[in-house]
């Protein structure tokens, strides 16, 4: 017999030092290539450009080069007055727009010292959440696009309309409600407008049900996002990421538990959802769990409706005291907050917009290091941005 | 002076708020005299002004000694009044009809005060003891650097590069100070008080008049165009 064979072990050991070294360069001289993916690409949802310096299939380097959308929402935001300002900024999350107002009026609220009465906070509390079902709908289909299914993203356009009819018919706008007022509401809700809402819902949560059969379940999906993109807890809280993405992270903190701020989340049942893997399909499955969480709070605020006034009295020309107030909330796309400086005037001095997605967006640098470029499409899609609330 | 106030204004309501005092006895006992305001709303936020030399040791507490181990914002305020007043929602065309320069009005301070015209405003949480905070520090005018918190809060990257293109304020030890959202080769630094915003310079602003009725409030308020409502 002539020398006995490598073992096994050894054998993989040599393979696997050998695409080490193909990797690194060591074997071939590979010449580093720059790619530019967008700005008008279909993952990037918008027009956010990434440049990617690849070595092979790999990603030595990742930066995402915004601005194409930058619109100075808080330089206008000093010239315009306080109602104003909320037709403005409900084109940040374009989404879940209604959800882009009620931070920025709860924090002139805290400044006017104003409540809005209890079937205002109640029904701004519905529309909220059935702005975060608009929005994540969206993105679970839009998910499984980016692995390459194309069936899913229609079913999410499909039901997504019967959440938007109700948002319009409440509020006369599919996307940019402008509903919210400082003090209350603009209009009390339709009649007959909650038992349609409660069917737009039930349609939501078989689209649930569908998306979980058809995608979570599925041998391409798990083997494109499982294990894909992961972003330990401590990394990510340092990067200021929140919303679905922190929470799948394992770590369990969500405004509207944590610091109920004139929304009444705290008068429901419901659960917050994490995932302890932190991977992209964690990013899919707890926003799965969210929108069907969602679809239930909007039955119980429904259901417990009460009566009374919609609007608090306030002055018709609205002056905010001087002062200065920070209000945020979980947004669909994760924690926004509107840091406002009044100096008892109109128009508001300062307002600082600390919107999800550009602390979101703002790990990639770091998480896109190392993989492959396949997977730039699926972890940027887990990620969930909307460029309006990068550039604001 | 306003810190004055602020303090004065934090002493009314002590004990109302023990989470927050607490912290803010923390923060004394460590920044010592370099924490010089602080503005306690009870119930609802807590400010904290501390000098420039402190910005960078304060992130370092805050995060390894108080557990605020999540990053908000970080960005600035420019006190300045604006030098174009309220010709911003003038009926007028400003580029025709060029307003006269008015006397923008003493600088005045808002929480935990401060005493120069550029203040940065840093925003940390700690989820797990469900507590935030807001932090302030003066820039002095006439080198407006601070130490940077890149090396504590990794997203403070990108807001510091904001803060670097829209005020100006530059950050030591940050990895890259470029333009984040503007063209490499702009000019200026939008969200300072006195850069115009010369889409209203150019095109008057009719929407001030645009007032909205309240629900409740009759016909006879309107003062609405078509009239048809009038008595």
């Amino acid at each position: 017999m002539t020398a006995a064979p490598p073992a096994a072990g050894e054998q993989l050991r040599y393979i696997a030092g050998q695409a080490a070294d193909a990797r690194v360069n060591l074997e071939i001289e590979t010449e580093g290539m720059t790619l530019n993916i967008g700005p008008q690409h279909p993952a990037t949802h918008g027009t956010l450009r990434i440049v990617a310096k690849l070595d092979g299939e790999q990603v030595i380097a990742a930066e995402p080069v915004m601005g194409y959308m930058h619109r100075g929402y808080e330089k206008l935001a000093e010239v315009r007055t306080y109602p104003q300002v909320t037709t403005l900024i409900n084109r940040i999350d374009w989404l879940g727009s209604f959800a882009n107002e009620v931070p920025f009026i709860l924090a002139a609220e805290q400044l006017m010292e104003v409540e809005a009465p209890l079937r205002a906070q109640w029904i701004r509390t519905a529309l909220f959440e059935l702005s975060r079902i608009a929005n994540v709908t969206l993105f679970l289909g839009d998910m499984a696009v980016q692995v390459g299914a194309i069936t899913p993203v229609f079913f999410a356009f499909r039901d997504r309309e019967h959440v938007l009819n109700q948002i319009e018919a409440a509020t006369g706008g599919r996307f940019h409600p402008n509903f919210d007022r400082i003090g209350g509401l603009k209009d009390d809700l339709p009649a007959g407008w909650a038992a349609e809402t409660k069917q737009a819902l039930k349609k939501i949560r078989n689209f649930c049900d569908q998306i979980e059969e058809l995608v979570e379940g599925n041998e391409i999906f798990q083997a494109r996002t499982r294990g894909i993109g992961v972003i330990p807890a401590k990394v990510g809280l340092g990067y200021g990421l929140s919303g679905a993405n922190i929470r799948a992270s394992g770590v369990d903190w969500d405004l509207r538990r944590d610091a109920p701020c004139g929304l009444v989340h705290d008068q429901l049942d419901w659960r917050v959802w994490t995932h302890p893997d932190g991977d992209s399909f964690a990013r899919f499955w707890v926003r799965l769990q969210e929108t069907r969480e969602a679809t239930r709070m909007v039955d119980q605020l429904l259901d417990g409706l009460p009566p009374g006034p919609i609007m608090a009295k306030v002055p018709r020309i609205i002056k905010v005291p001087a002062g200065e107030a920070y209000v945020e909330t979980e947004n669909p796309l994760g924690i926004m907050g509107y840091y406002v400086v009044s100096k008892g005037d109109l128009a508001p001095f300062r307002v600082k917009i600390r919107s999800a997605s550009f602390s979101n967006v703002s790990i990639t640098p770091w998480l896109l290091k190392g993989v492959y470029v396949p997977d730039i499409i699926t972890i940027l899609g887990s990620l969930y941005f909307i460029l309006g609330d990068i550039d604001r | 002076m306003s810190s004055a106030d602020a303090g004065a204004g934090a002493a009314a309501v002590a004990g109302a708020d023990p989470v927050r005092e607490g912290l803010l006895e923390a923060l004394a006992a460590e920044l010592g005299p370099a924490l010089v305001g602080s503005e306690l709303r009870a119930g609802r936020d807590l400010c904290v002004r501390v000098e420039r030399g402190a910005w960078g040791p304060l992130a370092e507490y805050l995060r390894s000694g108080l557990g605020f181990v999540y990053f908000g914002f970080l960005s600035a305020i420019d006190w300045l009044p604006s030098p174009f007043g309220r010709d911003m929602d003038s009926q007028v065309d400003n580029a025709l009809d060029p307003p006269e320069p008015k006397d923008p009005g003493p600088m005045q301070t808002g929480a935990a005060g401060g005493d120069t015209r550029f203040q940065l405003l840093a925003r940390v949480n700690d989820p797990a003891g469900r507590r935030s905070l807001t932090a302030k520090a003066d820039l002095p005018d006439d080198d407006l650097r601070a130490a940077s918190w890149t090396p504590v809060y990794s997203g403070a990257d990108w807001h510091e590069r904001e803060a670097w293109e829209m005020f100006g304020i530059d950050f030591d030890g940050h990895p890259g100070l470029r333009h984040i959202y503007l063209p490499s080769e702009f000019e200026g630094n939008p969200l300072r008080k006195d850069y115009p915003l010369l889409a209203r310079r150019v095109k008057p602003w009719p929407g001030i008049v645009d007032m909205e009725l309240m629900p409740g409030e009759g016909p006879g308020a309107s003062t609405g165009s078509d009239g048809a409502e009038a008595p």
